[in-house]
């Protein structure tokens, strides 16, 4: 499955990010062939499987809405299940999108270009199935406002802004807000492409309504340009800010596996590691369903690949740093819940798959031959991505299942109607995903243009 | 009628252009021959163009950037403070009212939020865009300015835009074609 043409101008396979003889024609033709040309077969075998998930999704929710929280597995000791590790799973996920957006961006990583738009449209939808959990956690959402949202009420009542909850709304909402308008303003430019390739009207209208009268004047790119930079600048602190923020919900409370200062950056980390593990579980099979190797290429997968064993490097740091300071701060219950509770608990199993998932697997990736080849790190992604689910589990579950009484000691298990709202939101993720793919130009046009020999200009010298 | 006659017959003249070099050539040519009220379109940002066009001075979304960050931070602390302190004062733990440090997340998160919505709506605002209809959306040829095809505009509303000698300049420039814009 090498890239078709690599071989030729003695370019390296593992360097090049555009396969040789494009140009910025056949780069537009390829792209947005996918928009304009029919519908693969397979698609509709993807959304039968999405649509079927979303289903169990609406289930659940009028389940949910009818009888109230109690249809999930959540009681005293475990008040948090299900629902908060899979906020915290799918936040995480989101990270990737606008790590590779916008830090690799102002790092000037060129290899970001062509998986910046898919990565930032999974972004967008990982976000909002994440919302659904805590939204619908709060029993009865449409009189939650008032506590989460600072809105004039006739009661008369404000949310506590000393409350990492209320942090949560607005670091969610701000990040969800955020990632909407970075992600558009990228599209404003393929969108006129778009318009400009099609004849047909009504599309022609859509896209012209899109692209916002879009020309490419030069002052037009001057102040795109720099509008663009200075979004990436603001996302750059706002993604570390919100994993940083939802780790607050956990280490500012005193459970015992919650306390601690290493949190925000393990909690940073761990998403970054989720989120690429993510972006590669989507984009290796729609490289290969929309034979996009000349754009996608073997670099890229490559150094996804990487940046994920440095990632899940800094977790597994984060695992061996727990151990560490529940020995150190001499606290017995610290000591307890990490030391014993976890490894040797009744939930052991739970956490010796976490660190086969996301400490053992990962160190293929050691190995050149495993980066270079798209089906191991797909199923490495897969791991990972269980993994992390598990590492969410193990530090939501497994810390209160057993706190300070013995007398209020409990196990926990996730419902069926748990699972049919996680597995729901999966299904409705891979729906969103798969129309973004097909309505969309998944891979920003202009931007892979840019990488093209044939844009780079000498100035004029100056004696001239 | 008479504005209507001291309308120049175009709206301007295009020189097509296939590679970003020639048209970064043709625009240092331009600005040789004096001429003022030019604009280049390209499907891809070529930085050297666009600072040449933008006679090299900074672009203005910062500066609103820049407002509209600080405008989020004062909302933010003075959302909480007036909350905190006077409408709704809570007694956690007997810590001070004003307990800003607990603020903190709140206000970075609506400074990075007003300042995206400025980053977003200055561009458009400077660029005065939305703008659904156009003269040189008229011009068939200027599709391909989206695509792979890069123009040089200039608008007849320049002092020295005089119909057969610019296009004869802009002929020099050795274009793949010149086009009129129509009004």
């Amino acid at each position: 499955m090498s890239p078709p043409g690599s071989s030729a101008a003695g370019l390296d396979a593992d360097r090049i990010l555009i396969a040789p003889g494009h140009d910025a024609a056949t780069v537009t033709e390829k792209i947005s062939s996918v928009v304009f040309g029919r519908t693969p077969k397979w698609m509709f075998a993807v959304w039968a499987v999405g649509f079927a998930l979303v289903m169990a999704l609406l289930t659940q929710l009028a389940k949910l809405l009818f009888v109230g929280t109690g249809i999930w597995g959540v009681n005293i000791p475990v008040a948090w299940g299900f629902a908060i590790i899979n906020l915290v799973w799918w936040i995480g996920i989101g990270h990737a999108g606008t790590l590779i957006s916008a830090i690799l961006l102002l790092l000037n990583q060129k290899w970001r270009t062509s998986i910046n738009r898919f990565a930032e449209a999974m972004t967008l939808f990982a976000v909002a199935c994440a919302v659904m959990f805590p939204v619908l956690h709060t029993g009865r959402p449409w009189l939650a406002f008032y506590w989460l949202l600072p809105y004039p009420n006739t009661m008369g009542m404000w949310p506590n802004f000393r409350s990492p909850l209320v942090w949560d709304v607005f670091a969610i909402s701000t990040y969800g807000t955020v990632s909407l308008l970075f992600w558009f303003m990228g599209l404003i430019p393929d969108f006129a492409t778009l318009r400009d390739r099609t004849a047909h009207r009504s599309l022609r209208r859509l896209f012209g309504f899109l692209a916002m009268g879009w020309r490419g004047s030069a002052r037009h790119w001057h102040n795109y340009e720099m509008a663009y930079l200075l979004l990436a600048g603001l996302a750059t602190p706002l993604v570390i800010s919100v994993h940083s923020v939802i780790s607050f919900d956990f280490s500012v409370a005193q459970v015992p596996g919650w306390h601690a200062t290493i949190f925000p950056p393990y909690f940073v980390a761990g998403a970054v590691f989720a989120g690429f593990a993510m972006v590669l579980l989507l984009a290796i099979p729609v490289r290969r369903a929309f034979n996009l190797h000349d754009f996608i290429t073997s670099r890229h997968l490559q150094n996804m690949g990487k940046v994920m064993l440095v990632t899940g490097l800094v977790v597994s740091y984060g695992y061996l740093m727990e151990f560490f300071f529940a020995w150190y701060s001499g606290n017995p219950f610290e000591i307890f819940a990490i030391a014993e509770n976890r490894p040797t608990g009744p939930y052991k199993w739970i956490w010796m798959s976490l660190i086969f998932c996301n400490f053992l697997s990962i160190q293929l990736l050691w190995l050149k031959k495993v980066r270079q080849s798209p089906l191991l790190l797909w199923i490495i992604s897969f791991i990972v991505s269980i993994g992390m689910w598990l590492e969410r589990f193990v530090i939501v579950v497994i810390s209160l299942h057993r706190d300070f009484l013995p007398s209020s000691w409990d196990m926990y298990a996730g419902t069926r109607w748990d699972w049919a709202f996680y597995l729901g939101t999966i299904g409705f993720f891979l729906c969103l995903m798969f129309l973004f793919v097909r309505f969309v130009p998944m891979i920003a046009m202009f931007e892979m243009k840019h990488l093209l020999p044939e844009s780079k200009v000498k100035g004029r010298a100056k004696a001239h | 009628m008479d504005a209507a006659q001291e309308r120049p017959a175009v709206y301007g003249m295009l020189a097509e252009f296939t590679s970003p070099q020639r048209l970064l050539e043709a625009v240092h040519r331009a600005k040789e021959a004096g001429y003022a009220a030019i604009d280049a379109f390209m499907p891809y940002p070529v930085e050297e163009i666009s600072h040449e066009i933008a006679d090299h001075k900074k672009s203005r979304v910062s500066a609103i950037v820049a407002v509209g960050a600080a405008l989020g931070l004062a909302s933010a602390f003075s959302l909480q403070y007036w909350i905190s302190v006077y409408s709704y004062p809570l007694n956690v733990g007997g810590r001070p009212l004003n307990s800003w440090p607990a603020f903190v997340p709140v206000m970075f998160e609506l400074t990075v939020l007003f300042a995206s919505f400025a980053a977003l709506g200055g561009m458009l605002f400077l660029n005065r865009l939305p703008r659904p209809h156009h003269p040189l959306f008229a011009v068939p040829e200027f599709e391909r300015a989206t695509v792979d095809r890069f123009f040089l505009l200039v608008k007849s509303d320049d002092e020295k835009f005089d119909y057969p000698s610019t296009r004869a300049f802009l002929e020099g420039l050795g274009p793949r074609e010149v086009l009129d814009v129509d009004w």
